[in-house]
């Protein structure tokens, strides 16, 4: 059969999906674990807290989907990047999944019993729910910016030479630190607008400050760090866009310092991606510092926006290069699934993306309105 | 590869899994019977039917969420333990996964928030249609989720690629259309819904032994009755048995829960009693039912079911040639283009995977001696004592749960909801259908091995180079961690229960008899 797009349209069409798919989840589920991170510093009493926890209470499981879906996508569309990312940051990954198995159960129980010392416990489940895989995320971009050490065989098995320890160096951390305090500007900037206007929010609009201003410090360090700090891979070669997956076959790849802005020389556009990073943070200060809600909500997703697409145009067509065999670096072009694969993954999402988008936007509809103490007496089906 | 490597991972995802099941068929089924509880709601108007199903919705959603947090597991343990897994036939297996996110969990779980607080937000009619939206997205989960699995019992519409070393897909339509993906759908969703039907008969029965909650107790058991009765029979008739004549694995499957040595000459009979004995490769004490075998595996009289022997004979014969498909793909890895290879891979490529069963014993296949050979033949046979017993117990918890149901639609009928004896048997057999559930998927899962993908990719070679402990963290961890919360989930639901339905929500409606309930939030 013919299929009307041609393979290496249907890989760049794919890195832009699983791109969108990844920042869906940064922008949906990251106010969500944004606010598990501030729930213990903006909420002091029980009531405040579950005011809090109820400006996401209705959505966060929606929300988390975009994460197990961005796990889906990955899978069906690079499963050489799925088999090796989890199975090489193995111990990583369990922590994340740990906390993040403690979120729903968290949300759900918390309210169950009147007991202080349960709600308490639950509260810190948010909270560990929230920064642990917000930190561990950006650790794990700052890996793959600085390439993994993993090799291939000739059948193709994958193995990891490098230890759990090994993934918190300098550069990681860095990034787990911005990722922190974008997703805590996030939340913040969501309470502002989700939360009854009082001390939840004056506290949320000071911390947003201080996230705000760490973010767009983090950012540019992070982007010194990228162009002088070593860091790059570049294919030697032409890439055959079209040839069979496999990492082994076709040109290689090479380390080369500051080749991560390469792509900016090329592609002049892809610049929007950094400046959004940075204006949006800047946006969201000023909505913050001035009380005007929206501003911040609107500054907070573009600078998440912004910061995510960053690290992505600046690697492409790189998805995961490899510090220790460099030849074994995983590509757009030598990682992905089989045309037909991508092909039909690439329909079936553009059925249902906007389906989702659809039903999610009335669903916000409906639950239009701000969260407030008042109606945690009101309505039991609160958290 | 270390194999306490690959034992430890195959436990994490045994027990990762089969915790994750105990959740899942109950929020299968009871989004269903909250839809129908809804549904005479919205018709009827009556308030005490919106008791009914909101507080079987408040146990819905303590179950919800761990089927929801364990479930996240499942969906990246794939590359976690399974590297070489999901390498080798990602190109596959990761679509039903990722539609399944699409198409299923995003409706499921975008639509559960509203449906706990969207009560007072929504139109009855409007209410009704989240509750729906949330059944329909629980239900299409457990479709996509089959449609995976089932492609590692039958896989169909794929090839192997030498250029890549793995399995790429050649037909959609034959993955989604997998007749044991079908058969694994119907049968899984009916198990869900007995489950959700026998949970909500035991604890109407228990409120009915107590004398509590008369009006909302008598209600449930009516829908719980008929629902189960429905269920119970489709997941005994639509068993699973259905594509167990398809290929060489699926007969192997049968011949093992079976533990049946030697052909079975038409018209084959069950066994319904016997004693395997692996060292003489015999069964003991057989006592066997005459024609049902036939019937349920060949759907026919005349047709014999093949014996373990015969089988593993067949396995022999398709390790020798899959060691020539083995040669052919080295040959093309040094050289892409070598055309006598291409043609010689081509001629044996559906046996690669037999010769990769060689790979517990010897590097490289092509130096297996035939004694070798056929003695790893005999790997292709599962556990047959596990096979022979957990297919026994499931069925026969089938069975009871037809003859309790039944029982239960007569009462119910005839309006003799507080029949004690009866009541009694419905709370004890609360646990009944979990265990037997559990042992299906042993069944479907113990029965595939050795192989992770039947005839393609054996478990042994699937698993990712990790470390022992690495693992042992891991599977610590996972324990400890689903220990305490299944304790917490237990602790809810029994408080909810205690608890009752005028706990939360609605006055006392349809004169029930008031009583007090602890005011805690």
């Amino acid at each position: 059969m013919e299929l009307p797009i041609d393979y290496a349209t249907l890989r760049v069409i794919w890195w832009a999906l699983v791109g969108i798919l990844l920042i869906g989840f940064a922008l949906t589920d990251g106010f969500d674990m944004g606010v598990g991170t501030l729930l213990p510093f903006v909420a002091k009493d029980d009531a405040e807290r579950r005011m809090v926890i109820n400006t996401v209470g209705p959505t966060w499981e929606g929300n988390q989907v975009w994460f197990i879906l961005g796990g889906g996508a990955i899978f069906a569309a690079w499963p050489f990047v799925y088999a090796i990312t989890f199975s090489g940051f193995y111990l990583a990954l369990f922590v994340v999944l740990s906390a993040m198995i403690l979120r729903p159960v968290s949300f759900k129980y918390r309210s169950k019993r009147p007991n202080a010392k349960w709600r308490s416990f639950w509260d810190w489940g948010l909270f560990v729910g929230g920064f642990v895989p917000v930190l561990c995320f950006g650790v794990a971009l700052g890996n793959v910016l600085q390439g993994a050490p993993f090799r291939l065989d000739t059948d193709l098995r994958a193995f990891y030479e490098g230890s759990f320890i090994g993934l918190f160096s300098p550069f990681a951390l860095l990034c787990g630190l911005l990722s922190v305090s974008m997703l805590v500007l996030h939340g913040a900037a969501w309470l502002t607008v989700k939360a009854e206007d009082g001390p939840v929010t004056e506290r949320a609009r000071r911390i947003g400050e201080i996230a705000g201003l760490a973010s767009i410090v983090l950012f540019a360090a992070g982007g010194f760090w990228v162009a002088f700090g070593g860091m790059g891979f570049r294919i030697e070669g032409l890439a055959d866009a079209a040839g069979p997956s496999n990492p082994l076959r076709g040109a290689a790849a090479v380390r080369a310092p500051g080749a991560w802005l390469d792509n900016y020389g090329r592609h002049g556009w892809m610049i929007i991606a950094p400046v959004l990073g940075f204006l949006g943070a800047a946006l969201a200060l000023y909505g913050m510092r001035f009380n005007k809600a929206w501003a911040a909500f609107g500054g907070s997703s573009a600078s998440t926006f912004g910061i995510v697409a960053t690290v992505g145009v600046s690697m492409f067509p790189f998805i995961l290069p490899s510090s220790y065999d460099p030849r074994s670096s995983l590509t757009v072009w030598n990682a992905s699934s089989t045309h037909l694969t991508l092909f039909v993954m690439m329909i079936v999402t553009a059925v249902f993306l906007p389906l989702i988008l659809l039903y999610t936007a009335w669903v916000y509809k409906v639950l239009w309105g701000k969260s407030t103490t008042g109606a945690l007496v009101t309505n039991p089906d609160l958290y | 590869m270390d194999p306490a490597v690959i034992d430890l991972s195959r436990l994490q995802f045994a027990l990762t899994a089969l915790y994750h099941f105990l959740f899942v068929p109950l929020t299968i089924g009871l989004s269903f019977m909250l839809v129908i509880m809804e549904s005479v709601y919205v018709m009827t108007k009556r308030p005490i039917w919106r008791t009914v199903t909101r507080f079987w919705g408040v146990l819905f959603g303590i179950n919800f969420a761990l089927g929801v947090a364990t479930g996240i597991t499942m969906e990246f343990q794939f590359g976690m333990n399974w590297s070489y897994y999901s390498h080798y036939v990602g190109d596959i297996f990761g679509a039903p996964l990722a539609i399944e996110g699409l198409m299923a969990f995003f409706l499921e779980a975008t639509f559960v928030g509203l449906m706990f607080f969207g009560w007072d937000k929504l139109s009855r009619v409007g209410h009704l249609f989240v509750t729906f939206m949330v059944a329909l997205g629980t239900n299409l989960s457990a479709l996509w989720i089959l449609v995976a699995n089932g492609w590692m019992q039958n896989p169909i519409g794929a090839a192997f690629n030498p250029e890549t070393m793995r399995m790429e897909v050649s037909s959609f339509r034959d993955v989604l259309f997998n007749p044991v993906a079908q058969a694994k759908f119907v049968h899984t969703v009916s198990a869900g819904y007995v489950i959700a039907s026998v949970f909500v008969l035991g604890v109407s029965a228990w409120y009915l032994l107590k004398g509590k909650h008369i009006g909302v107790a008598k209600r449930s058991m009516t829908v719980a009755a008929a629902f189960g009765l429905a269920s119970s029979l489709s997941v005994v008739v639509l068993g699973d048995e259905s594509g167990y004549a398809l290929t060489d694995n699926q007969k192997m499957k049968l011949a093992a829960l079976e533990a049946m040595w030697e052909t079975e000459p038409a018209p084959a009979g069950l066994t319904a009693f016997g004693i395997p004995d692996l060292k003489e490769r015999k069964t003991h004490a057989e006592i066997k039912i005459p024609y049902v075998l036939g019937l349920i595996a060949t759907r026919s009289f005349d047709k014999p079911v093949e014996g373990i022997f015969s089988l593993v004979a067949k396995a022999e014969d398709r390790i020798e040639s899959g060691v020539v498909a083995y040669g052919a793909v080295e040959a093309l890895k040094n050289n892409p283009n070598d055309v006598a290879a291409r043609a010689t891979f081509e001629q044996h490529r559906r046996d690669l995977g037999y010769a990769l069963l060689l790979k517990r014993y010897v590097e490289d296949p092509r130096t297996a001696t035939p004694e070798l050979i056929k003695k790893t033949a005999w790997d292709a046979v599962p556990n047959v004592p596990v096979m022979f017993w957990a297919f026994r117990i499931m069925a026969g918890i089938g069975v009871l749960m037809i003859l309790m149901f039944a029982t239960a639609f007569a009462l119910v009928t005839m309006r003799k909801h507080e029949t004690k004896w009866f009541l009694w048997i419905a709370v004890l057999a609360l646990p009944l259908p979990w265990i037997s559930t559990e042992l299906g998927w042993v069944l479907a899962e113990v029965g595939r091995q050795p192989w992770a993908v039947d005839g393609v990719l054996p478990t042994f070679l699937s698993a990712s180079s990790l470390t022992v402990p690495q693992l042992i963290t891991s599977i610590a961890v996972f324990t400890l961690l689903y220990g305490a919360l299944a304790v917490v989930e237990v602790g809810l639901i029994l408080r909810a229960i205690k608890k009752g339905p005028f706990a939360q929500h609605d006055p006392v409606p349809d004169g029930e008899p008031a009583e007090p309930e602890p005011l805690t939030a």
